[in-house]
């Protein structure tokens, strides 16, 4: 039954070149008609995960199923897969059409039912009488919607992406996001992508793979990775957090009580091995921290100094500062209520104790603020 | 840009054009038109005279032409033996090998290049001929019983010419092999494409221009070889080349031999336009 | 700009000064000008020779390129000079008062003066002669003594001869011409002409390959490629020394006889050095020094002497007194026939 419902399934695929493991025992399935993404700093693995999946990188260990059909000694031309490269490598030598019909050609198609078929797919990608433009002509984003749809002509079991939207602006990576997740419910093709940008990941896909030297950290709905990280990593890799060390004086029933080196004394949600008197470090997201709360019964409170406004529309932010100097991100409320903030301004700051998680200190530096740029 | 700096600059461009233009005039063209107006004189020192019966003996006397015929024939043979050759020895050294061993690579097809076309050729004969090291090695290995003559043949003059001809086919491709981005190769391989299907689809449309530089140059080599064909191809090979010598040096005939050079140029000319035509190519995008 | 000019000039007078005073361009063939003599001329007159190695369809090409000039001396065979010369003009009369005649063998000297008389006067002194035969490896062709062993089908891929006007003359011979006596005849030179290409085509399954460089065919010789060849008698004296079953052999259709002689080019710069070393060349010692080197016989008087006993031992081996009366001299080839002969080595060369 497994075949029925997972397009792309993993038995604990490996990859090794020379002595470093680039891929490292990961086991998946996706589901039909998912949208999976794999998100992970470069380096991470995630690219040569791609590349076995496609064929170009022959597995260490381990086996590739699609859709049942493993795919050991399947070369790249004949797996049921397709893959949208990073660059996209459209064929400057042919038009749109021909790029499009490329793959259908070489499945015997005959040329005018290419030709057809090669027309409504851009139709679906919204580039209608496109067909016999070159390459040279087109944007970045009608580049990008090419690439998909030759791609889709050959109706593939599994799409993969390889971070086509790299290359493209802010602003048209905005809007990609949107259509390609839109175009993927109406295909209904699975698609893997893989990025190292955590928003594309969380916006668009219905579950995502955090990838780490080689390894999945957790895979999950975007909620639950941001809601409920599962290593340390995820929690500082997915979206913004702030970030304390400190000592686990008391736990029970998965709620500790620790001394941040600063000298807080928090109750969190503890992790895994988090026992009295161990090293752990405290996440906390921008948006669970409660300016000037008015009720702050059950709340961890503290108090900080505004240092500076990152204001982002709906987004905005503040930038805080301790006493001890601890910078924190607060997020900016949308009530109005602090529509005239200057520099210097005291607050103070409160939080639910189920909205910090404590995981063991796993030795990465959490003295600054972590998220985007980890 | 002042109207005394755009003459200015366009002094500094005569300038700089001046030796090109005087080496051209000095070396190519001078030279042409003495042959042009040798060609046109006619051959006898009694009877001095405008006539074009130089032209009418290649076209009349069926050994010049067919020599002609034949030496082209044979070009283009050589040129389409390189390119089957050149291209993926090419698209290794381009694609396949990292970039310190491709350097190595290119030295290595150089090589032949340090020693004149003259010792190449003489090095060919001493493998290939009867008393050759090659015949030697065959007799040891008792793999044939008598020796086998193979010099004087087609065949090995055929290949003396690509092995002199390779570097100027494998360079202009390499040099396009180079700007062809890998990931095409993959995404049309990841399309459902064979190699051969690859080959035909994206490398070799990619690399146009160098193949059409690299087969203008080798033919030309080609045609207008003397040495290897005299000297490998032994008694059945008259090159074009070889009639134009004879005319000049064995029958003092050089308004003759002016004809047979002129007649080269232009019909040399003409097949490499043809060429181009056929693969609706220009001139101009081959150069640059 | 002026300026620079003169000065160009002056330079080009200046050196164009300097070799006139010290040198003599020489326009020769491979062997003519042995180092030894070359220095012990340099040594009595205080001239430098400058040697360009040469044959004699190259010698009549460079000449007529530049009408005469860039050589002191020439050495064109005798039967190449004087049609080019009528031509051309590529040559000025021999002055015989500047060059000493009692160094000569008289006959020698008579019969190219004679040879070489254009309008009047004579344009070459003799300086050695040789002959054109057959180089024969007794041990695996034996018995052969006509130049029918070159169409010889026993001989399939072992004979060797040029695609050139001697290997015609040859084959004239063979076939039962006399190619000189139809000299005069154009039309019926001709026809023995299509009578060779036809035989020459018919055999070309037999010729390994039409030589080109006479040391590339003496080393197919020596490996035993090649059993039967056309080639001039110093080539075989020289394999006769290495390996006595290969030798020159004349055939009973005759050796074709050559002179080479000394002529000074129209336009040279350097006329009395080109006396000197005629002079100087043909000197007995000299002479004999040379043909002992080259195993070339002189036209030289009195060389005898100085001439080493092995290659008078050759010449005696090959040239018994009936073979020598057998000699074909060539006579002076009308300009005209060249041109035939031409065409017709390329169409046997292009026939298949």
């Amino acid at each position: 039954m497994e075949a029925m419902t997972n397009d792309l399934s993993l038995r604990s695929l490996t990859k090794r070149f020379g002595d470093f493991v680039a891929v490292d025992d990961i086991s998946l399935d996706v589901p039909t008609g998912s949208f999976f993404s794999i998100l992970g700093p470069s380096g991470c693995g995630k690219t040569t995960l791609l590349r076995m999946v496609a064929g170009f990188e022959e597995p260490t260990s381990g086996t590739i199923s699609i859709r049942g059909r493993d795919m050991a000694n399947v070369l790249p031309n004949e797996r049921p897969v397709n893959l949208v490269f990073q660059h996209l490598a459209l064929f400057p030598m042919m038009t749109v059409a021909e790029n499009i019909a490329f793959g259908l050609r070489r499945r015997g198609v005959r040329k005018d039912e290419s030709r057809t078929r090669a027309e409504a797919m851009l139709e679906r990608v919204g580039l209608p009488g496109y067909g016999d433009k070159r390459i040279a002509q087109l944007s970045g984003g009608q580049r990008q919607r090419v690439a998909i749809a030759r791609c889709l002509v050959l109706e593939p079991s599994v799409l993969l992406l390889d971070e086509p939207l790299g290359a493209l602006d802010l602003k048209l990576r905005e809007q990609m996001k949107v259509e390609l997740k839109k175009l993927q419910a109406k295909v209904g093709t699975t698609f893997i992508y893989i990025t190292h940008d955590q928003s594309e990941a969380l916006v668009m896909s219905d579950r995502v793979a955090v990838m780490n030297r080689g390894r999945f950290e957790q895979v999950g709905t975007p909620q639950e990775l941001y809601g409920q990280p599962a290593t340390p990593f995820v929690a500082r890799f997915v979206g913004d957090n702030n970030a304390w060390a400190g000592t686990v004086e008391s736990a029970a029933d998965g709620e500790v009580v620790l001394r941040t080196d600063e000298g807080f004394v928090f109750r969190a949600r503890g992790m895994e091995g988090c026992g009295a008197g161990s090293r752990v470090n405290l996440y906390l997201r921008p948006e669970a921290m409660r300016l000037d709360p008015k009720d702050t019964s059950n709340l961890n409170m503290f108090r900080v100094t505004l240092k500076a406004i990152l204001f982002d529309g709906a987004n905005s932010r503040l930038l805080t500062v301790t006493e001890q100097g601890h910078e924190l991100l607060v997020r900016l409320p949308q009530n109005r209520t602090f529509d005239n903030l200057e520099p210097g301004r005291e607050f103070a700051v409160g939080w639910n104790p189920s909205s910090g998680i404590c995981f063991v200190e796993d030795g990465a530096d959490c003295r600054g603020l972590d998220g985007e740029d980890a | 840009m002042s109207a005394s700096g755009m003459k200015q600059s366009r002094l500094a461009f005569w300038l700089f054009l001046a030796p090109v233009l005087g080496w051209l005039l000095l070396l190519i063209v001078l030279p042409h038109l003495d042959m042009l107006y040798m060609s046109l004189r006619s051959g006898s020192f009694s009877h001095p005279g405008w006539t074009l019966t130089n032209y009418q003996a290649f076209f009349e006397e069926p050994i010049y032409w067919l020599t002609f015929a034949r030496t082209a024939g044979y070009a283009v043979i050589t040129t389409a033996i390189t390119l089957v050759l050149g291209l993926p020895v090419a698209f290794y050294i381009a694609k396949v090998v990292r970039p310190g061993l491709s350097g190595a690579l290119m030295v290595l097809l150089l090589l032949p290049f340090w020693v004149s076309e003259l010792v190449r050729v003489y090095g060919w004969m001493i493998l290939l001929r009867e008393s050759g090291v090659i015949n030697f090695f065959l007799l040891r290995l008792g793999i044939i019983d008598t020796p086998i003559e193979m010099l004087y043949n087609d065949a090995t003059m055929i290949m003396g010419l690509v092995y002199t001809s390779m570097l100027f086919m494998v360079v202009p491709l390499v040099s396009v092999m180079e700007s062809l981005d890998d990931s095409l190769v993959e995404a049309a391989y990841d399309l459902g494409a064979s190699r051969l299907c690859i080959w035909r689809t994206i490398i070799i449309p990619h690399s146009k221009p160098g193949i059409t530089s690299g087969c203008i140059v080798v033919f030309m080599l080609s045609l207008g070889n003397y040495l290897t064909p005299n000297l490998m191809g032994g008694k059945n090979s008259l090159w074009f080349t070889e009639q134009i010598y004879n005319q000049f040096i064995a029958s003092f005939n050089w308004n003759q031999g002016s004809a047979f050079g002129f007649l080269l140029l232009a019909l040399s000319s003409v097949i490499v336009w043809a060429g181009l035509k056929l693969t609706r190519q220009k001139l101009g995008e081959v150069a640059s | 700009m002026k300026k620079l000019l003169v000065l160009i000039a002056l330079v080009l007078f200046a050196s164009a000064g300097v070799a006139k005073a010290d040198t003599l361009k020489l326009m020769t063939w491979k062997g003519y000008a042995p180092k030894v003599l070359v220095e012990k001329f340099q040594k009595e007159t205080g001239i430098s020779v400058e040697v360009t190695y040469s044959n004699n369809e190259e010698m009549i090409a460079k000449l007529r390129a530049t009408r005469g000039a860039g050589f002191d001396l020439a050495q064109p065979s005798q039967d190449r000079i004087s049609s080019v010369q009528a031509e051309y003009g590529l040559y000025q009369p021999i002055d015989y008062a500047k060059v000493d005649g009692k160094l000569f063998i008289p006959s020698m000297l008579e019969a190219v003066k004679k040879n070489t008389l254009v309008n009047g006067a004579s344009y070459a002194v003799p300086f050695c002669w040789g002959t054109s035969g057959l180089i024969v490896n007794s041990e695996k062709a034996p018995g052969v003594d006509s130049y029918k062993a070159l169409l010889d089908k026993k001989f399939t891929g072992r004979a060797s001869y040029r695609l050139k006007r001697p290997t015609i003359i040859a084959m004239g011979f063979a076939l039962g011409y006399d190619p000189f006596a139809l000299y005069a005849d154009t039309a019926k030179y001709q026809a023995m002409l299509d009578d060779i290409e036809k035989t020459l085509v018919a055999a070309k399954p037999v010729v390994k390959n039409y030589w080109a460089n006479g040391d590339a065919l003496l080393e197919s010789m020596r490996s035993g490629e090649v059993f039967v060849a056309m080639a001039w008698d110093n080539g075989g004296w020289k394999l006769h020394g290495e390996n006595a079953a290969i030798d020159f052999k004349a055939p009973k259709e005759g050796a074709l006889g050559w002179i080479d002689t000394f002529a000074i080019p129209a336009k040279a710069k350097n006329v009395d050095a080109a006396y000197k070393w005629i002079n100087f060349m043909l000197r007995p010692e000299n002479a004999g020094y040379f043909t002992s080197e080259e195993n070339v016989p002189t036209a030289s008087a009195d060389a005898n002497p100085h001439i080493a006993e092995a290659v008078r031992a050759n010449f005696e081996r090959s040239f018994p007194p009936a073979t020598i009366d057998n000699i074909k001299w060539y006579p002076p080839v009308p300009a005209e026939l060249e041109a035939l002969e031409g065409k017709m080595l390329d169409k046997v060369k292009a026939a298949k």
